[in-house]
């Protein structure tokens, strides 16, 4: 009778985990000291959105030192430089190899459906029952593009950052870069150097320093506590979780990288893109505002810094506090910018990215259609989410934030296990 | 032995507030508000408009009494002059919008306020309006808000909550913003 009814069961595992990026495969990594039997599902191979998502040139502005997996530390000869692409495909990929991680490759999950003891996850390669269900697809899956796209020329070639390479992929003229996160900022500075000119449409960003007082700035938010800071310690934390990536760039030079930075290139920054009116651009009058913001949250963290400095006695050990050089936005910044007149031929939307869950047949997502959850609890028994944007802490944002998060949700999920069995 | 707390009132309900964040969080469709205004032509240049009623909350709503603008030009424009300019309406507005930020703001992060004043000025090409140069446009082309503000409170914390009134004010976002603008007639 059993075996009868084990044919039209599929196969049948205590956990499936989908995607193997650095969160599946910390998630693996301690379900496996669990005991916990469980399969990773991925559409492409192991790292997939580095290998297919990221631009040729891009390092990550976290130091090495700090780009550490679960029982993975960095061991290389360069702890304070930055990883290109490559390095983070080959961190991730022998973090899955010296785990002996159960990832199935080229497995795309089709659907997600409630079942009575479960979740049933269908797949273009067959069908899985399992108890629990942890979601590392990442945040970054559809890129957020604003309703604009259709208001452009048609001879402008619209394109988003996943799909930016490098610049002589681009064709020739100059180029509107929407968006002044750190990807904004780095792509305007390589497009730049290309010979291009270039224009960024800025909207609110997070500006930081490379260094301060002759740390990283990645070294003062781990030394201070700051990357620690949880749910509870944050005012609003839907709002901590929108935040554009701050505008860093791991070059070996450690460069700072900011719009005053990006202008002394003769990189041109107006307001945020708010409309596309017979050809031109309209740009926000806030400019000054949206800068002044980032600015004072800067300085606030500075002081914060100098703060944690002298109150622990270390005055001595660093070099002497300073202030950086305000924004120096125009008198009168441009609010519109004729497309042709320009020569403009180029728009990357560096505008962000948003999830796709469209697999998901379990009602489970909020209003903006992401999932309601609970620093990685999700809003469904048995179901998870890890490697999110301050999923549970600021560190959460980073790859090195991957260790605290899946630690807590696998041992939730192993507890929750031993309920359903009990 | 008591220790003396000042506590901050800038006259602002900040725990109203952020409990209609809260509850219109979970009920957007109570958040759509519709404001409303009539006007009536008097003669010349010279109009009055009345506000009472506006909807939000899922209901109509009205103001304690019905208030009435008079809005003219002066007599340099050969006008009478029994009202403001329109323009300077938009004036009135951005300023009554950022002060109102700045005190809620100032409350919400425990500031205590002692006063505020701004004096405002936009810049306006009339070649625009009269038509002689069709590359000048019609609107101000910039505005200026100076804030005199004296508060309990750092230099940085009073350019903070001022910076933060601008990101969350309405007329601010509807004079640096776009809008569509639906005229009909009849």
């Amino acid at each position: 009778m059993s075996a009868v009814r084990s044919k039209v069961c599929h196969h049948s595992i205590d956990t499936i985990i989908i995607g193997a990026g650095h969160a599946g495969l910390a998630a693996s990594h301690f379900l496996t000291a669990l005991a916990i039997e469980h399969l990773i599902l991925e559409r492409g191979e192991v790292a997939n959105s580095w290998r297919k998502e990221r631009w040729d040139s891009l390092k990550l502005f976290t130091p090495n030192w700090q780009t550490r997996l679960p029982g993975y530390d960095y061991s290389g000869s360069d702890p304070d430089g930055y990883m290109n692409v490559k390095e983070v495909i080959g961190l991730i990929e022998s973090y899955a190899t010296s785990n002996d991680a159960p990832v199935q490759t080229g497995t795309t999950v089709t659907s997600v459906k409630k079942n009575p003891d479960g979740y049933r996850v269908k797949t273009d390669r067959g069908t899985w029952h399992c108890k629990s269900i942890i979601i590392a697809s990442g945040a970054c899956n559809l890129p957020a593009i604003p309703n604009l796209t259709n208001d452009f020329p048609t001879d402008i070639q619209q394109i988003p950052a996943s799909d930016y390479r490098n610049p002589e992929t681009l064709q020739e003229g100059g180029v509107l870069i929407v968006g002044a996160s750190a990807t904004g900022l780095q792509l305007a500075q390589e497009i730049r150097n290309s010979g291009r000119q270039v224009t960024i449409a800025t909207g609110e960003h997070v500006r930081l320093p490379r260094n301060y007082r002759g740390k990283d700035i990645q070294w003062w938010m781990e030394e201070t506590g700051l990357l620690d800071e949880g749910l509870k310690e944050i005012d609003d934390v839907n709002r901590a979780r929108k935040l554009p990536s701050p505008q860093l760039v791991g070059s070996q030079q450690h460069d700072i990288l900011d719009l005053n930075a990006l202008a002394e290139m003769g990189v041109k920054f107006n307001g945020r893109l708010m409309a596309i009116n017979n050809g031109v651009a309209q740009f926000s009058g806030s400019l000054k505002n949206l800068c002044a913001l980032a600015d004072l949250k800067m300085n606030r963290l500075l002081t914060a810094i100098d703060a944690w400095i002298s109150e622990s006695g270390q005055e001595d050990q660093f070099d002497a506090p300073h202030r950086f050089i305000k924004t120096m936005v125009d008198q009168t910044p441009r609010l519109g910018l004729n497309l042709a007149e320009e020569n403009i031929k180029t728009v990357i939307w560096a505008t962000g990215f948003r999830p796709d869950y469209s697999w998901l047949d379990v009602p489970v997502l909020d209003r903006k259609g992401l999932i309601r959850h609970e620093g990685g609890i999700a809003d469904a028994p048995g179901m998870y989410l890890l490697g999110m944007p301050f999923l549970r802490r600021r560190r959460s944002s980073f790859i090195h934030g991957i260790e605290d998060d899946a630690r807590f949700v696998t041992r939730h999920l192993a507890k929750y296990l031993l309920q359903g069995e009990g | 032995m008591s220790e003396l707390t000042q506590i901050t009132d800038n006259g602002v309900n900040v725990e109203a507030l952020l409990g209609a964040r809260e509850a219109l969080t979970e009920m957007p469709e109570a958040a759509q508000f519709k404001w409303r205004a009539n006007c009536t032509w008097v003669n010349g240049t010279h109009s009055t408009s009345s506000i009472e009623k506006y909807f939000g909350l899922g209901e109509e709503q009205s103001h304690l009494q019905q208030f009435t603008f008079d809005a003219d030009h002066p007599e340099i424009f050969a006008s009478q002059d029994k009202g403001i300019t329109p323009v300077e309406y938009m004036l009135v507005g951005l300023a009554g919008c950022l002060t109102a930020g700045i005190a809620s703001v100032a409350q919400n992060r425990d500031i205590q306020l002692n006063s505020i004043t701004a004096t405002l000025e936009a810049g306006m090409d009339i070649q625009g309006i009269l038509g002689i140069d069709s590359d000048v446009r019609n609107g101000f082309d910039g505005v200026n808000v100076h804030f005199k503000i004296d508060a309990d409170a750092s230099e940085e914390e009073i350019a903070a909550v001022v910076a933060q009134s601008q990101k969350r004010s309405a007329v601010f976002d509807i004079i640096t913003n776009p809008t569509n603008v639906n005229v009909e007639v009849n």
